[in-house]
């Protein structure tokens, strides 16, 4: 039961960023690819309507988590109290600056929210990787199983570490790097013209860094935190997530090449699950690792709720996940197509 | 200031603040519903002309609802770990349960119902307003769920090393709590909305400006906030007050300001909590009506705060008391206003009656004013508590984020709450004053 419900924890995370990923995405590109007012507007079109529904992946990952498993919930949000707070921040800033930039014409007002939208959706990108980062590379759990991580210390791997060292800045770097291809592949998706040749391009080029990055982060991690490989090598079955995030790689290149514009964007969300699904298998059976003493990582066994507490939720989770996909389903569908300029929208 | 006393801080701040959204959209849910299901029956565009007015507020009440309320869920693990821990396998239910039930309903369908008006035709339109409505109420439902769990706490069992068992899936989503506090809070909201939406009408016709609007704004609000108010005294007030008797005596004693027990209690409409001498200074009264209020005897008697052990106390008395009254205060007033607004309405004078409409266009702020403090009183009359005779608030925050760095995550959150207020009141001015007239494309 505990094991069930790590995996559809990890699921539902996995979903925030494969939906919320793409208009993060769009959101670090759209200076780029979109130049003027009327291209940077169907950029905005193209998540108006779902980008809402994508963040509440993170409320409804976080609720599940909560419940699921209080004891991690409570040490990793103490413990990363500093950087969770800037993610809100962020949150805040980059859902106001969707929400309010059309709402007044001129000179000033739009750049300046675009200008917003573009740097708190890189940060937020940036910060969800370094906490990827932290959480493999473990953190100074003492025995009452909470800690307190400064924002940095000498940004070494040491007894101390902060939120950013070398490591965590680096799996930082690869997830900008994902979530900007993701976002570029979406738009591609969904526009038409200018807009998606710019972002054609992009995507064409920034595809070389990610096996790059791929490779070197996977080698790091490896030595950091060498439970992965030897989970890998116990269970070899696992390799398939690997695999699955080697097909999407490989995927993004051959689909985009050949202008399949959805399937290059699956390719991506494949790249995104295989790589997310191969960390949660790696770190298995701990949610919470110690950097220095393996005893003292927290194992999903200690962090999970009494077992009525998981059947119960079970018998809501699951009809309430099949309501949620018939309305995305819905959504997409309704939305489905290429962003038209002249689409009615009012908010 | 210590640790404890920041992050107590921190969470009434982000809280308070917070509320001021939602508290406006879960009521124009449903005003904006009754005016879609006034376009649909009539054809008239007018009325989906005003939906369309509304929804933009709400778009913009909602975004700020949305970017403040994602900080609440995280401030339980980030600053109340210790309480997150024991109780997160009870309360994160009901707030997992919000997140997969509410918020993915009623952001799928808002999606829908600001950019798809065309495609989905009238009925189409209708029902996803209608679907908005539904999402932002079963929201609220959870959330008051959550806090009556935490007034009141059922359906648990302790373990062996003093930790939180939930046994009780149902006891926990029916709450006795839950029924009488639901309705009372959301009654509040469609108050707020109903007062905001009379404000706005009567700014129109004092102004001589959409004035066809201005008096749709007025009827409905009016008509609704009529029965709203009323309802708020009684029976939720009242069913509300009952709970709180039976199930947290000593907070009613605080509230009350009565500090001795007391056969055939009077209730007070003013004075001030002294407490060093432990009395009202200047109490303004009237005899037995809080007995027969609680017990529905006017000889009933009512335990004051000396029947109870002074570290049962609620540790701000006077805050909690002057909530109290001034929501009580504030509610009585507001049904004064709505009933004279209808009154007038009926005779087919309001649209004309010029001190009633600078009354209704200056009475919005007081909602907001009155739901707070019910907030409040109910959030300060259960202190000691976290978890009402169970776990101590000073029991329940994060040990190991220290009183500084929680004090630099406050200034934050006020810093850009400060900014946040500038950009919404600009915005919503901008929106009021460019009315309902053409559609903004």
């Amino acid at each position: 039961m505990e094991t069930l419900w790590y995996c559809l924890v990890a699921i539902m995370i996995a979903m925030y960023v494969v939906f919320d990923g793409f208009d993060l995405g769009a959101g670090i590109l759209h200076l780029h690819v979109a130049r003027s007012d009327a291209e940077r507007i169907g950029v905005l079109r193209s998540i108006g309507p779902v980008w809402d529904g994508n963040e509440v992946w993170l409320l409804a990952a976080g609720g599940t988590l909560y419940f699921a498993f209080p004891l991690l919930y409570a040490s990793s949000f103490s413990g990363f109290y500093l950087p969770l707070m800037m993610v809100l921040w962020l949150l805040v800033l980059r859902g106001i600056s969707i929400e309010f930039r059309n709402h007044v014409e001129g000179p000033i007002w739009k750049p300046f929210w675009d200008g917003v939208f573009c740097l708190s959706s890189a940060l937020l990108a940036l910060f969800f990787g370094v906490a990827l980062g932290n959480v493999v590379r473990g953190v100074p759990l003492d025995a009452s199983s909470y800690f307190f991580e400064p924002l940095w210390t000498d940004f070494r791997l040491g007894k101390e570490p902060g939120i950013l060292d070398w490591y965590t800045v680096l799996v930082g770097i690869a997830s900008v790097l994902t979530l900007t291809m993701h976002g570029a592949l979406w738009v591609v998706l969904k526009t038409e013209g200018d807009v998606q040749q710019r972002a054609r391009r992009a995507a064409l080029s920034l595809w070389w860094g990610l096996p790059a990055i791929t490779i070197v982060v996977t080698a790091v991690t490896f030595q950091i935190q060498p439970h992965i490989p030897s989970r890998l090598n116990s269970q070899p079955w696992g390799y398939i997530f690997p695999l699955l995030a080697l097909a999407g790689l490989v995927g993004m290149r051959w689909f985009t090449k050949r202008s399949r514009e959805l399937e290059s964007f699956l390719a991506s969300c494949t790249y995104i699950v295989g790589m997310l699904t191969s960390t949660v298998f790696g770190v298995y059976p701990y949610v919470l690792p110690s950097n220095s003493d393996p005893e003292l990582g927290i194992t999903l066994y200690e962090a999970a709720a009494p077992i009525y507490g998981l059947k119960v939720g079970l018998a809501w989770w699951i009809p309430g996940m099949l309501l949620v996909t018939a309305y995305f389903v819905f959504v997409y569908r309704h939305f489905a197509g290429k962003v038209k300029a002249e689409e009615e929208g009012y908010h | 200031m210590d640790a404890l006393t920041i992050h107590r801080w921190h969470f009434a701040f982000t809280v308070t603040y917070h509320y001021l959204f939602p508290q406006l959209t879960m009521g124009l849910a449903l005003l904006i519903v009754l005016l879609k299901t006034q376009a649909l029956r009539t054809g008239c565009e007018h009325y989906d002309r005003s939906a369309r007015f509304w929804a933009k507020i709400f778009g913009i009440n909602f975004g700020m609802g949305v970017v403040t309320g994602i900080p609440m869920e995280f401030q339980f693990g980030t600053n109340w770990a210790q309480f997150s821990k024991s109780a997160g396998g009870v309360i994160g239910q009901t707030l997992a349960m919000e997140g997969v039930f509410s918020f993915f309903l009623e952001s799928t369908f808002l999606g829908l119902f600001l950019y798809g008006e065309k495609r989905l035709g009238p009925r189409g339109h209708w029902f996803s307003a209608m679907m908005v409505f539904l999402g932002s109420w079963l929201s609220g439902f959870f959330i008051i769920a959550t806090n009556a769990w935490m007034q009141h706490p059922v359906g648990y069992t302790l373990g062996p090393k003093g930790e939180i068992l939930l046994t009780s899936f149902s006891a926990l989503l029916f709450n006795p709590w839950v029924g009488w506090q639901y309705l009372h809070n959301m009654i509040g909201a469609v108050v707020t909305a109903c007062f905001v939406m009379a404000a706005v009408g009567a700014f129109y016709l004092l102004s001589g400006k959409h004035t066809d609007y201005g008096r749709t704004f007025l009827r409905v609000s009016v008509v609704v906030g009529a029965v709203a108010t009323v309802l708020m005294a009684y029976p939720t007030g009242d069913g509300q007050g009952k709970k709180l008797t039976r199930h947290q005596p000593v907070t009613l004693a605080a509230m009350e300001g009565l500090f001795r027990t007391t056969v055939g209690a009077p209730i007070v409409l003013m004075g001030q909590p002294d407490m060093e001498k432990l009395e009202l200074d200047n109490p303004l009264e009237i005899p037995r009506v809080l007995s027969f209020l609680t017990y529905n005897r006017w000889q009933a008697e009512v335990k004051g705060l000396d029947a109870f052990p002074r570290d049962q106390w609620p540790d701000n008395i006077p805050l909690l008391y002057y909530s109290y009254h001034i929501m009580v205060g504030l509610g009585t007033i507001f049904i004064a206003i709505m009933a004279l607004s209808a009154l007038l309405l009926r005779k087919g004078q309001l649209y004309y009656c010029r001190p009633v409409l600078w009354l209704l266009m200056l009475a919005f702020p007081f909602p907001y004013i009155a739901n707070t403090a019910g907030w409040m009183t109910v959030e300060l009359g259960r202190q000691p508590w976290l978890i009402y005779g169970l776990m101590r608030t000073s029991e329940g925050t994060s040990s190991h984020v220290s009183a500084g760095n929680a004090l630099f995550t406050l200034l934050g959150f006020m810093g850009m709450y400060a900014l946040l207020s500038v950009l919404f009141l600009f915005l919503v001015y901008r929106e009021i004053e460019h009315g309902p007239e053409e559609v903004k494309t």
